[in-house]
């Protein structure tokens, strides 16, 4: 499986992503964002980070780089899309993904580990996982706060395009497990067609039980299936 | 312009030393000379104060590849591996200006060690505050973390250690260090020595501003009531351009383009060109109409003396400039040659043409005064404590009392605000005795960690500065780490104080001493002095940062229990030493006393004992026994692991409350299995280590033998409780 890694100045968690992906076997390629053409790619990933130094509004500069109208192309043609972090706020920038991230309740920077549950695991990102598995997984974001309009929310309810959500160990989605304040809880979304996934935890941080964990692995063999 | 004495003072310069500026040059200096006087002769630039006590401090050692004198140290972890680290002062900035002070501080200790090829893979930071009842504390304590966690989260390195101490002593005069640790091939380090003539001298990163002018100056002053109208000296930071500049340097530093490189920290082009040109014996001719300027007429005055953030100074290869061109055009950074260097050994400044400034480069570098300034001994005042002429109370109390300190609570209200685990090597965070960092994609680790005792400085200057050394060496093995070496950031009052300069003298013997007796030499540090206001100076307060190395990442350990049912053993005799303990200050509001001797031949007996205990595996957890003492270390180690202990007196015991918050040194706790028991007794008692079996782990509960029995998820909750209520 072929992957490319979007690099924006200030991205900083593309060396992170890369090694994930190459642990997993994955053929993986830095894309520069000012190319305007990618080689050929199964999987598109937008990494964590600060791009643009989250000028303006994170994602928003990026979100108009010269290698984006190349990623929408290929995100209508059905390429996959993971965006992780600051890779999911450009994705709502682009539109890709509906929705926005709003600056996290407390006003402040969170780095911890988290539980998200997997809600829909028919997906080709969530295929290895079971339905409602709870997974401790780390966030670091200042805007991981997800907002969206009620039509819309309406239709990731309906339509099973919410990936996962902030909850307790036991599985349970309350305001007491919601770390940033995101409507619903929402960790992460797909798009209508679910070949776009964006979430604001980090998998790629949880695939080496020396750090962490391994409850990212599955999101990575999922994609390799 | 003529200078007269009020412009000489308000460049913080004595009138004895424009004397001596008038003398060296055979002139007077015009304003933009006497600027760049100002600018390398001040404290923060040239050590005038402190030069003669740092020499005596151990440099040297077997793994040292780069002593004091670089951007920062260098020390060898071996395949060809090597360890950049140094750790820097921001206290003035930060005090006027939290979030920009404390962002900026980490951005100059990031260029320090990238500059030598370095890239970055840890930050670590020391910040002190005022009373928690201080009306400003609270809001410097919030700006100073996110101006921490600002800089570090969107370059993206992890800030993976650091301690945060509160004492009414820094209620007008913060203090903030930065320690910033790098990783670099060892036949790829950069160094600051220009070399060669006619060599392109190029100007890298942001554009110069008006920020920042006579930043250094400021920092070597004391703080005033008017100390709030110095925010115009304060530096902005984008950690965003440093992030690119990074990328860029280290891409430029794959070949061998670079002759020499420097950045622009305190005192801006100033200090990095006569830097570069002092250490190669050369002169240096700066074009200024040249230097990317962020506002219209700028004059060479400013120009000089910005210390706008993240600029380099560059020498470059014959034949380069294209090369390197294209690596800084690709980043979107300025890269603009702004002139070359010679053999007149001269500073030279040109502005439209015209020469506006020549300075003999030798009179700013290493002609700066140099000052055997008075000090006095510290008066010693022994006064023993007796407990038994105190209110009583209950051991539990007292306990709880510590655990719940703003000094002992629990931290993670300050560190969940920073990125502790992006380049996915941290294998652990803060909390424990140091964070570990893997070396990326090998089997080997460092350890890290800062430390510091003003209370025992204060108190008793030469042990203080002996126990920093020693803690910060017991953290290390603590985790399963070699020490290598240190960093210090030595900060303290004003030095025209014989006292405040007794003080710094006796500190620096005492770190002197046991860096020897350690083999732990000092490779990197700063020096902060003039931290008070209005004549009331700090406690000393040296911070040290220290490196070790862990060769097998599968022998680490942490201080939390593992498992119930194991026995408890504590290393190092008690003595129950409670002068300047946490426990009397915490609940008698008592600092007075010594504090606890530093015995150098246990410290170092016991500590590689416990290490090779480590590394054959015969022990699951270690917690060095500190600040708080005994009981302070059983409890963070239940704590963190949800597991309770059981815990007896000793049969004879003089007092219970010496035995357990005790501060005596060189102790640590180990939890050892059943099965491991005797071959851990029998090689502490090959070593000759004393220790007591003090008791055993268990589930749940938190007890001390016929004292008190508490959950430990109350403890937990009295631990965690103090920052989300402040």
């Amino acid at each position: 499986m072929r992957s490319s890694v979007i690099v924006f100045p200030g991205s900083n968690c593309d060396r992170d992503i890369a090694v994930a992906l190459e642990k997993m076997q994955f053929k993986n390629q830095m894309i520069w964002h000012k190319e305007t053409s990618l080689p050929k790619t199964d999987l598109i990933v937008i990494p964590g980070g600060f791009s643009y130094g989250d000028y303006l509004r994170s994602g928003a500069i990026a979100g108009k780089s010269l290698i984006i109208d190349e990623v929408i192309k290929l995100a209508k043609n059905g390429c996959l899309i993971l965006g992780i972090c600051n890779g999911f706020q450009i994705l709502t920038e682009t539109g890709l993904l509906k929705g926005t991230l709003l600056r996290n309740k407390n006003l402040k920077f969170i780095n911890k580990d988290v539980n998200i549950k997997v809600l829909n695991n028919k997906t080709q990102f969530t295929s290895k996982y079971k339905l409602n598995q709870v997974l401790k997984i780390n966030i670091a974001h200042n805007e991981g706060n997800y907002f969206t309009d009620s039509k819309h929310l309406q239709e990731l309810r309906n339509d099973n395009l919410i990936a996962f959500k902030y909850c307790d160990k036991k599985g349970n989605t309350n305001l007491d497990s919601n770390p940033n304040g995101a409507l619903d809880n929402i960790a992460g979304i797909f798009n209508s067609k679910k070949n776009i996934l964006g979430m604001m935890p980090h998998p790629e941080r949880m695939i080496d039980k020396l750090i962490s964990n391994d409850d990212g692995v599955n999101l990575f063999s999922s994609l390799l299936n | 312009m003529e200078i007269t004495n009020e412009i000489v003072e308000r460049h913080g310069l004595k009138l004895e030393e424009y004397k001596t500026i008038q003398k060296l040059l055979k002139r007077d200096p015009n304003l933009l000379e006497l600027g760049i006087f100002s600018a390398m002769w001040n404290e923060h630039c040239s050590y005038k104060s402190s030069r003669i006590h740092l020499k005596k401090l151990p440099v040297q050692g077997k793994k040292v590849i780069q002593g004091p004198g670089e951007n920062a140290g260098v020390i060898d972890i071996g395949d060809d591996d090597a360890i950049v680290f140094k750790i820097e002062s921001h206290n003035h900035p930060s005090y006027i200006e939290p979030y920009q002070g404390a962002a900026t501080g980490v951005g100059g200790i990031l260029r320090d060690v990238f500059t030598m090829g370095a890239r970055p893979i840890a930050l670590l930071n020391s910040i002190h505050f005022g009373s928690t009842t201080h009306p400003k504390t609270k809001s410097l304590l919030n700006g100073v973390v996110s101006g921490i966690g600002g800089y570090g989260n969107c370059i993206g390195i992890p800030t993976v250690a650091g301690e945060t101490k509160f004492n009414e002593t820094y209620n007008e005069n913060i203090l903030v260090n930065a320690m910033a640790v790098g990783l670099a091939k060892k036949d790829k380090i950069f160094y600051s020595k220009a070399k060669g003539l006619n060599k392109a001298v190029v100007y890298v990163g942001s554009k110069t501003g008006r920020d920042g002018i006579h930043g250094a100056s400021m920092a070597s002053a004391e703080f005033d009531e008017n100390s709030e109208e110095k925010k115009p000296t304060v530096q902005v930071g984008d950690p965003f351009t440093e992030k690119l500049l990074l990328e860029a340097c280290l891409e430029l530093m794959k070949d061998d383009s670079i002759i020499a490189i420097q950045d622009m920290g305190a005192a801006g082009l100033t200090s990095s060109s006569v830097e570069m040109a002092s250490k190669g014996s050369l002169g240096i001719e700066l074009e200024l109409d040249r230097v990317p300027c962020r506002e219209d007429n700028m004059s060479p005055y400013e120009m000089m003396l910005s210390e706008s953030q993240e600029r380099m100074l560059i020498i470059l290869e014959d034949g380069k400039e294209n090369h390197a061109r294209k690596i800084f055009e690709k980043w979107d950074l300025d890269f603009v040659i702004i002139g070359k260097t010679n053999n007149s050994k001269n500073l030279t400044l040109k502005y439209n043409n015209k020469i506006e400034g020549e300075i003999p480069v030798e009179i700013l570098a290493t002609k700066a005064p140099v000052y055997d300034r008075k000090w006095v001994k510290k008066k010693v005042i022994q006064k023993k404590i007796d407990i038994k002429q105190l209110k009583k109370i209950k051991l539990e109390d007292a306990l709880i009392k510590i655990l719940s300190s703003p000094n002992h609570s629990n931290k993670s209200w300050i560190t969940d605000q920073y990125d502790q685990m992006v380049m996915c090597d941290t294998i652990q965070k803060s909390g424990s005795d140091s964070a570990i960092i893997r070396i990326h994609n090998t089997n080997k680790a460092i350890a890290v960690t800062v430390d510091s005792s003003a209370n025992y400085c204060k108190s008793f200057p030469l042990t203080g500065g002996k126990q920093v050394v020693c803690e910060n060496w017991r953290n290390l093995i603590s985790v399963g780490a070699n020490p290598i070496a240190i960093t210090n950031c030595l900060n303290f009052g004003n030095p025209e104080n014989k006292e405040v300069m007794g003080e710094f003298a006796e500190c620096i013997q005492g770190i002197k001493e046991a860096c020897e007796f350690l083999n732990f030499p000092v490779v990197s540090g700063n020096v902060s002095f003039y931290n008070g206001t209005n004549r009331k100076n700090i406690f000393p307060t040296p911070v040290i940062g220290g490196v070790g190395l862990i060769p097998d990442i599968s022998k680490t350990l942490n201080h939390c229990f593992k498992k119930e049912n194991n026995n408890i053993l504590l290393i190092g005799k008690t003595f129950g030493h409670i002068e300047q303990s946490c426990f009397l200050k915490e609940n008698f509001s008592i600092s007075e006393g010594l504090p606890p001797e530093i015995n150098l031949n246990n410290e170092k007996n016991n500590g590689e004992t416990v290490l090779q205990l480590i590394r054959k595996n015969l022990v699951l957890s270690v917690h060095d026994v500190s600040s708080g003492g005994l009981l302070i270390s059983l409890s963070e180690m239940s704590i963190g692991s949800n597991l309770g202990a059981k815990i007896y007196k000793p049969k004879k015991l003089a007092n219970k409350f010496e035995y357990f918050f005790g501060e005596d040194q060189g102790r640590y706790v180990l939890e050892v299995e059943k099965a491991n028991l005797d071959k851990v007794i029998k090689m502490l008692n090959d070593n000759e280590i004393y220790y007591e079996n003090i008791g055993k782990t268990q589930v749940k509960n938190f007890e001390i033998e016929s004292e008190f029995n508490i959950d430990v998820n109350d403890l937990f909750k009295i631990n965690n409780q103090w920052y989300n209520n402040y």
